[in-house]
């Protein structure tokens, strides 16, 4: 963006480079707070830290009006597929970042119930660690969105959501034609494959963006 | 507030004692509770005791849970124990009725019809122990997923699960290169 001089009233610059500007100036966020960090996420928004000072200050419950994803805490199996259809809701061009060690890696619960990183399941544009992180960190981020929002990068750009993909005999998951979840698993017996499930879970779901259920 | 009534506390056990007889398998006096252990078949009597005693009036549910003492260093009666805690307004005491459930036979008269307030509780605890309650309205899952199998708190459950992690419903993302867009 360039100032041809003071006495003129024009600025000269691109379309992409204008709309960048004012879409990394107007982020909307839709908060998913799940756990502690949630918390500072709220204090990040308050009056103290003020993320309105970064143009962020809607924060919008309606992921159809939001065009940033923070997803702030710990995301269980079950709330994964909800997770992922607000993602699905918020429109293009969109940007995600992962709050916290628990949202990036499962953090200390290296259990059973718990996503061990939000980013084998969604295009997380920005990784935020600490447990909790400060308000500070989530500026940096933020900032960290706001650039790429300038530079018309996202990683939701390199995915797409293939709904099309939903055959319950290739996939691990399915939804049904009325948009209901089904679980299409079968997890009655643990044989050795299931038992060794980290394995089971790097080959399938990988952190690139391949497909779960896919082989590879 | 009620002030602390030590005659209250020893007709609760005299009461308590009275009522259950040899089927009280023990009694412990906690900080600030009563703890009463007996087997499962005989938990909702006592309840039903306690609750309805005019004397007693423990009328305030709680909490329900469970506990498995399968890796427990000393001895128990049974594997699991179906935990009720309840509070009497009247005399502010809270008593425990603690009732063994056997490994083999994890099933226990539901409390459903006593306290209402029993019924998600008592849905927790089949979730994550596997204890059945007998004549509970809707005994389903109320945490895991509906389809989920096994019941993840008890203790040879393992902690990375079954395989869960690699292996439930999500939506499929694939990537698309950018030249593939045109
Ligand atoms: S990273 Fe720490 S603060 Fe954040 S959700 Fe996990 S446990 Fe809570």
């Amino acid at each position: 963006m360039g100032m041809s001089g003071s006495t003129n009233d024009f600025v000269t610059t691109t379309l992409a480079t204008a709309i960048g500007w004012a879409r990394a100036n107007s982020m909307w966020p839709m908060p998913f707070g799940t756990a502690c960090c949630g918390i500072e996420m709220m204090a990040a928004f308050m009056a103290k830290y003020d993320a309105s000072r970064f143009g962020s200050e809607v924060m919008k419950f309606s992921p159809r009006q939001a065009d940033l994803l923070i997803v702030s805490g710990r995301i269980s199996l079950k709330m994964m597929p909800v997770l992922q259809r607000i993602w699905e809701q918020m429109p293009a061009p969109k940007w995600c970042i992962s709050m916290g060690a628990c949202a990036s890696s499962g953090g200390v619960f290296d259990t059973y119930t718990l996503i061990q990183g939000i980013d084998q399941f969604l295009p997380v544009d920005a990784y935020m660690p600490g447990c909790p992180p400060r308000p500070e960190a989530f500026f940096d981020a933020l900032m960290m969105v706001q650039e790429k929002a300038k530079k018309g990068q996202s990683k939701a750009l390199e995915y797409i959501t293939d709904d099309a993909v939903s055959d319950p005999a290739q996939s691990v998951a399915c939804r049904t034609p009325d948009n209901n979840y089904v679980h299409n698993v079968d997890r009655s017996t643990p044989s050795a494959e299931k038992a060794s499930h980290d394995k089971i879970a790097d080959d399938k779901i990988t952190r690139d963006g391949v497909a779960p259920g896919t082989s590879k | 507030m009620i002030l602390y009534q030590p005659e209250n506390h020893l007709a609760l056990i005299a009461k308590v004692e009275a009522f259950a007889g040899d089927k009280l398998l023990g009694r412990e006096e906690k900080s600030h509770y009563h703890q009463f252990r007996v087997r499962g078949a005989d938990a909702k009597d006592l309840v039903r005791f306690l609750r309805d005693e005019p004397s007693l009036g423990f009328t305030y549910f709680i909490d329900l849970t469970a506990v498995d003492y399968q890796t427990y260093p000393q001895p128990q009666p049974e594997r699991f124990a179906v935990v009720t805690t309840l509070l009497s307004p009247k005399l502010g005491i809270r008593a425990q009725v603690k009732a063994f459930v056997a490994e083999g036979d994890p099933r226990i008269p539901s409390l459903t019809d006593i306290f209402a307030g029993a019924n998600w509780t008592e849905r927790e605890v089949w979730d994550l122990y596997g204890i059945e309650f007998l004549g509970h309205p809707d005994l389903t899952r109320i945490l895991m997923p509906d389809d989920f199998d096994g019941h993840p708190l008890r203790k040879d459950y393992p902690l990375k699960g079954r395989g869960e992690r690699g292996n439930f419903p999500v939506f499929h993302a694939t990537t698309r290169k950018p030249a593939e867009e045109a």
